[in-house]
C-alpha cells in the first residue's frame, strides 16, 4: 500500500497532494489541505457536522475517500464567500438570527442549506426542515436556523424571481 | 455579600447596549468557519495521543504488555499507571469538608468501568497511535460488579471501593411530614426513574499541549475551566505555574467540559516525549466513556388538603454516579435543595443518595440535578391536580411559592418569584385547544411544566471572579477575564456590559478570555454562573475605572460634583447639555498626563453563606431562575410514537442583556429537554455500554422537533448585572415533565420512565383501560 496521487479543486482552486488509500475526504481536508473550516463531529455519517459539496452535491466528508474525489470540485464554507470575504447572503442571514452557538454545526449547516435553497428555491419551512435533518445542531434547537434559511429564500426570491417553481 | 449600586439599575430605555440583540465578532468567524477550535490547531513535530481503555467494567488488571506496541515504527511514548507522578485526580467533592475518593489517572491495578483509561499512546500519525493501542494486551481477572443505583445500596452488594458504596447523602427536613401525610386529604405516591445521557455537544474532547519557551507546559483544550491546571500540576507534580492552560471558544460544553477530559492525559504525554502532542476523543470514545448525565430513581409522596393546598411533600433521590464521585455530590445537592419545585409546602422531606456502581461515572450537565426532579414534581403536581378534581392551572398557583418562602434548607427565597407570570403567559401563548376530532389514530394532549434552577455556585464555595480592564489611547477599550466560552456568547455579554458603563461601542471592545497565564481567573463557564460572576465582575471592573476618571472629566467640564457626567457614544458628556463633552480618547489621555492610569484589576465577589450538612440546614445558592414550557403533543395510538406539535418555552430572566442570545439559550434548552424526555439514552447491559455509535444516540434533530417559541420574561430582578438571572441550564428542566403531562392528558397514561420510547408508551397503553373509559390515573390515593 502506498500514497497516491491527489488533484482536485478546492473552493475553486487546483490542489495536488498525496494521500493514502485508507484516508478519508475529511482527513485529507483537515491534515494535508489546511481546510480545518471542515469539522469532525463522529466519523460515522450520523451528524452531518462534516459537510461539503462535491460536484455542488452535498455529502459527509468522513464518509468518502480521498482517493474517490480525483479532479472533482469541492466547496467547502470558505469557498461560499465572495472576493474579500464578503460573506454570502445565507452567511449574514445566519448572523442576523442568531443561528449559531457554538458554531460547530454551522459550516456544515450552511453549505446543506445552499444546496437546498438553489435545487428547491420555493421550498416550506417544512420543506427546509426536512432538508437540514441530516445536520445536527445541539445548541440552537433549530428554530432561528430555520429563521434564517427561511430569510434567505424569502429573499432570493424577492431579489431574483424564476418562473418554473413548483 | 456585594450588591450593586443603585446607579447602575438604568431603565430600559437609557441603555445604549444592554438589552440590545448585538452581534459579536466571534459568531462572524463561526459563520466564516475561520474560528480556530481546540482541533484546529498544529504544530510542528507534532504527535498524536490515544488512551487505551478498559474492554470490562470490573475487574483486576493482572498484566499490560506493550512490547508489541512500542516495536511499531513511529510510536514514540506509552504511558501507564507506573509512569504518573500522582496518580490520582482528587476533587473535595462537596465543598464541605467530605473525604473524597480518588479517581486515578490510569487505572493501575483495578477497572471500575467499561471504557476506564489504561494506558496512553504517542505516534507520529493518529493511525500509527491506534494501531499502538490496538497492540497493548491488557489482561483482566473479572470481578463481580454492581450495575444498578438500587442494587449498590445493599450490604451484600460487590464494593466498588473498599469504603463502600455509598457517596454521598444529603438530608434537608422541615415541618412533620410524617404526620402531615398522614392527616392528608389525598396523597399521591409515585416513583420516577432516568436514564444516563450524554452531552452529545458536536465537538468531541480535544485538545494541543506543548511546553513553552519558559519551560511551561501549556494546553489549549476545549474546556469549561481552565483551573485545572491545578489539578494537573499535582498529577505532574510541578508547581502550579509551570502549567498554562488556554480554553478555545468550544464547540459546546453542556458541562460535559466541566470536569478534565484529555487534559490530563496530554499533559502526561507532552511531559513525557517534551513534544507538542495533539488529543482528539472520537465520538465514539466520547459516548462511551466521558461521564453523563446521573440516573435518578425519585420517589415522591405528596400530600394535599381537599382545597389543593400542598400539605406535605417527600422525597428520596437516589442517583447512579458510576464509578468515581466526580461532581456528584454537589449534583445531588442541587437536586435535593428543589426536589420540592416552586411551590410552598409546610412540611418537607428530602433525602438525596448518590451511590458508587460499574457504570461509567456521571457528573455534570446542563441542569445538574435540578432538571431531572423537574420530571418528578411536576408529574407529581398533574397528579395531584387529578386526585383533587382541580384544574393543572389552579393546584399550581394555589401554592407557587413566593419570595420570602422557604426551601427545604430553611432559607427564604431572597428575589422576586415570577413562576406563576412565565405559567401564564406559556399557557396564554399555546392558546385555546382545536376543535374537532384531530388526526386519525392519535389523539391530542396537552401539558406543561413549571421549574427553579439555582443560578451560581452554592454559596459556601465563596465564589470569586477577578477582571482586568484598560482602555487604549483611541477609546477602545481591552477586558481580560478568565472565562471560558461554551458558544454561549459568553465574551460577547461582557463586551456589551463593559460598553454599557463605560460609554464603549462592543465593536470597539476586544475581550480576552480563558488563558491562565494572561487573564485574571474568573472561574469556569458552568452552575449558569458566568453571567452572574463575570458579567457582575465586569461591571463593578467598569464602574470603578469610570469613578477613577470622572473626577478628571468633571475637572476638565468643569462640572460640579452635583451635575451628572453621561458616558456613551464614545464621549462623556454633561447631562442635559450636548455641548460640554471630552471622547474618550481626549480623557484617557489627560488621566495618563495626570499619572491616573486608564486600567484596573476588580474583583467580584458572590455572596457567601453557611451550610451544615449534619442538620441540612443553611444558605444553598445565591438565586434562582424561573419558568414554565407548554407543550402539546400527538400520540399516536397503534405505534406509541409520540410528536411534539408545539412548544412554548417561558422563563423570567430578571433583564435580557441580549435578547435574542436569550431566546437562543432557551430554545436549544428545551430541544436537549425533548431528546432527554424522548428518544436520548446511553445503553447498557451489566456494565457494558451498548450505543457508542452516534447513529445510536439518538439527538433531536431538525424534523424530530417543532419550532420553540420562547417568551423571554423581565420581571424579578436577579442578581445578575443590570437585575439578569442566569438562564444557560433553566431551559432544560421542564420539557420532559410537559410531554409526560401532556401525553396523559391525551391518551390517560402516566409514564414515570424516561425516555419515552414507543414502546413504554404502548406497554403503559395496554396496561391501562381502554381509551376512553374513565379509569383512575394515579396510582394511590388514599382519602382520609
Amino acid at each position: 500500500m502506498s500514497k497516491q496521487p491527489l488533484t482536485l479543486t478546492l473552493n475553486g482552486e487546483p490542489v495536488e497532494t498525496w494521500v493514502w488509500p485508507h484516508q478519508t475526504l475529511l482527513e485529507v481536508l483537515r491534515d494535508e489541505l489546511g481546510a480545518s473550516e471542515v469539522k469532525y463531529g463522529c466519523g460515522e455519517g450520523a451528524c452531518g457536522t462534516c459537510t461539503v459539496l462535491l460536484d455542488g452535491e452535498s455529502v459527509n466528508a468522513c464518509t468518502v475517500f480521498a482517493v474517490q474525489v480525483f479532479g472533482r470540485e469541492i466547496s467547502t464554507v470558505k469557498g461560499l464567500m465572495g472576493e474579500d470575504e464578503v460573506l454570502h447572503p445565507l452567511q449574514r442571514h445566519f448572523i442576523e438570527n442568531d443561528a449559531s452557538q457554538c458554531g460547530f454545526c454551522t459550516a456544515g449547516m450552511l453549505l446543506t442549506a445552499v444546496e437546498l435553497v438553489r435545487d428547491r428555491p420555493a421550498a416550506s419551512r417544512e420543506e427546509i426542515r426536512r432538508g437540514l435533518s441530516g445536520n445536527l445542531c445541539r445548541c440552537t434547537g433549530y428554530t432561528k436556523i430555520l429563521d434564517a434559511v427561511e430569510a434567505y429564500a424569502s429573499e432570493l426570491r424577492a431579489g431574483e424571481p424564476r418562473r418554473n417553481e413548483p | 455579600m456585594t450588591t450593586l449600586p443603585p446607579d447602575v439599575r438604568l431603565p430600559a430605555e437609557a441603555n445604549r447596549v444592554v438589552g440590545r440583540s448585538l452581534s459579536h465578532r466571534d459568531f462572524l468567524e463561526k459563520v466564516k468557519g475561520s474560528l480556530a477550535y481546540a482541533d484546529d490547531w498544529w504544530m510542528p513535530g507534532m504527535l498524536y495521543g490515544r488512551i487505551v481503555r478498559a474492554q470490562v467494567p470490573s475487574a483486576r488488571i493482572t498484566s499490560i504488555d506493550v512490547a508489541e506496541a512500542s516495536a511499531l515504527p513511529g510510536v514514540r511514548a506509552i504511558l501507564t499507571a507506573k509512569d504518573v507522578p500522582q496518580n490520582q485526580i482528587r476533587e473535595e467533592p462537596s465543598g464541605l469538608g467530605i473525604d473524597p475518593v480518588p479517581m486515578p489517572v490510569l487505572a493501575a491495578d483495578r477497572v471500575r468501568y467499561h471504557g476506564e483509561p489504561i494506558a496512553l499512546v504517542a505516534a507520529d500519525r493518529p493511525e500509527i497511535a491506534e494501531e499502538a493501542a490496538e497492540r497493548i494486551i491488557v489482561e483482566y481477572e473479572d470481578l463481580p460488579g454492581v450495575f444498578d443505583a438500587e442494587r449498590a445500596l445493599d450490604e451484600q452488594a460487590p464494593k466498588v471501593h473498599d469504603l463502600g458504596n455509598r457517596v454521598v447523602e444529603w438530608r434537608f427536613e422541615r415541618g412533620d411530614v410524617e404526620e402531615a401525610l398522614r392527616t392528608a386529604f389525598v396523597v399521591v405516591e409515585d416513583v420516577y426513574r432516568t436514564q444516563h445521557v450524554d452531552h452529545a455537544y458536536l465537538e468531541p474532547e480535544a485538545g494541543v499541549g506543548w511546553i513553552d519557551e519558559r519551560g511551561v507546559l501549556t494546553l489549549r483544550v476545549s474546556t469549561q475551566v481552565i483551573e485545572h491546571v491545578r489539578d494537573i500540576a499535582e498529577i505532574l507534580r510541578v508547581p502550579q505555574s509551570r502549567v498554562r492552560i488556554i480554553g478555545t471558544y468550544m464547540g459546546g460544553g453542556f458541562g460535559g467540559k466541566e470536569d478534565m477530559t484529555v487534559e490530563a492525559h496530554l499533559a502526561l504525554l507532552v511531559w513525557k516525549t517534551k513534544r507538542p502532542v495533539k488529543m482528539v476523543w472520537s465520538r465514539q470514545e466520547s459516548l462511551l466513556a466521558r461521564s453523563k448525565r446521573h440516573p435518578f430513581v425519585m420517589r415522591y409522596r405528596t400530600g394535599a388538603a381537599a382545597d389543593g393546598e400542598l400539605v406535605a411533600q417527600d422525597v428520596r433521590i437516589l442517583g447512579d454516579a458510576g464509578a468515581y464521585p466526580m461532581l456528584s455530590s454537589r449534583v445531588l445537592f442541587a437536586g435535593g435543595v428543589v426536589a420540592c419545585g416552586p411551590y410552598r409546602i409546610a412540611n418537607e422531606r428530602v433525602e438525596s443518595i448518590a451511590v458508587f456502581t460499574n457504570n461509567v461515572p456521571t457528573s455534570a450537565f446542563r441542569g445538574f440535578g435540578a432538571m431531572q426532579v423537574t420530571f418528578g414534581y411536576e408529574s407529581q403536581m398533574d397528579q395531584v391536580a387529578e386526585a383533587l378534581g382541580l384544574s393543572r392551572e389552579e393546584i399550581r398557583e394555589r401554592n407557587f411559592v413566593r419570595q420570602g418562602d422557604p426551601l427545604p434548607t430553611d432559607e427564604p427565597l431572597s428575589t422576586y418569584v415570577a413562576v406563576g407570570e412565565t405559567m401564564r403567559a406559556a399557557l396564554d401563548a399555546l392558546g385555546p385547544r382545536a376543535k374537532g376530532a384531530g388526526p386519525v389514530g392519535r389523539r391530542v394532549g396537552r401539558g406543561f411544566g413549571c421549574n427553579i434552577q439555582p443560578y451560581g455556585r452554592s454559596v459556601f464555595f465563596a465564589d470569586r471572579a477577578s477582571c482586568w480592564m484598560g482602555f487604549e489611547r483611541d477609546g477602545s477599550l481591552i477586558v481580560r477575564i478568565g472565562v471560558t466560552d461554551l458558544g454561549g456568547g459568553q465574551a460577547a455579554s461582557l463586551a456589551q456590559i463593559a460598553g454599557e458603563v463605560l460609554g464603549v461601542d462592543p465593536a470597539r471592545v476586544s475581550v480576552y478570555i480563558a488563558d491562565t497565564a494572561l487573564t485574571p481567573l474568573a472561574g469556569g463557564t458552568f452552575a449558569t454562573r458566568q453571567l452572574y460572576m463575570s458579567g457582575n465582575a465586569v461591571l463593578q471592573t467598569a464602574q470603578e475605572l469610570r469613578d477613577r476618571l470622572v473626577p478628571i472629566a468633571r475637572d476638565l467640564l468643569d462640572v460640579a460634583d452635583g451635575h451628572e457626567l453621561v458616558f456613551g457614544d464614545e464621549r462623556v458628556g454633561v447631562q442635559g447639555d450636548d455641548a460640554r463633552f471630552l471622547t474618550l480618547s481626549e480623557l484617557v489621555r489627560a488621566a495618563e498626563n495626570s499619572g491616573v492610569m486608564p486600567t484596573h484589576l476588580g474583583t467580584f465577589h458572590a455572596e457567601t453563606g453557611e451550610f451544615d450538612p449534619r442538620t441540612g440546614k443553611g444558605r444553598t445558592f445565591p438565586d434562582y431562575t424561573y419558568g414554565t414550557h407548554a407543550a402539546e403533543v400527538e400520540v399516536d395510538l397503534e405505534t406509541g410514537v409520540v410528536e411534539v406539535t408545539r412548544y412554548i418555552a417561558c422563563h423570567d430572566v430578571g433583564r435580557a442583556i441580549n435578547p435574542s442570545r436569550v431566546e437562543g439559550q432557551i430554545q436549544g434548552g428545551a430541544v436537549q429537554g425533548i431528546g432527554y424526555a424522548l428518544t436520548e439514552q446511553i445503553a447498557s447491559e451489566e456494565g457494558l455500554v451498548g450505543s457508542s455509535l452516534f447513529a445510536d444516540y439518538l439527538i433531536p434533530a431538525s424534523t424530530s422537533v417543532p419550532d420553540v417559541r420562547p417568551i423571554v420574561l423581565e420581571i424579578g430582578p436577579g442578581k445578575g448585572p443590570f437585575g439578569a438571572r442566569g438562564i444557560g441550564e433553566p431551559p432544560i428542566g421542564p420539557p420532559a415533565a410537559a410531554i409526560a403531562n401532556a401525553i396523559a392528558d391525551a391518551v390517560g397514561v402516566r409514564i414515570t420512565e424516561l425516555p419515552i420510547t414507543p414502546e413504554h408508551v404502548l406497554r403503559a397503553l395496554q396496561a391501562s383501560s381502554p381509551v376512553g373509559e374513565e379509569a383512575p390515573r394515579h396510582k394511590h390515593a388514599a382519602t382520609s
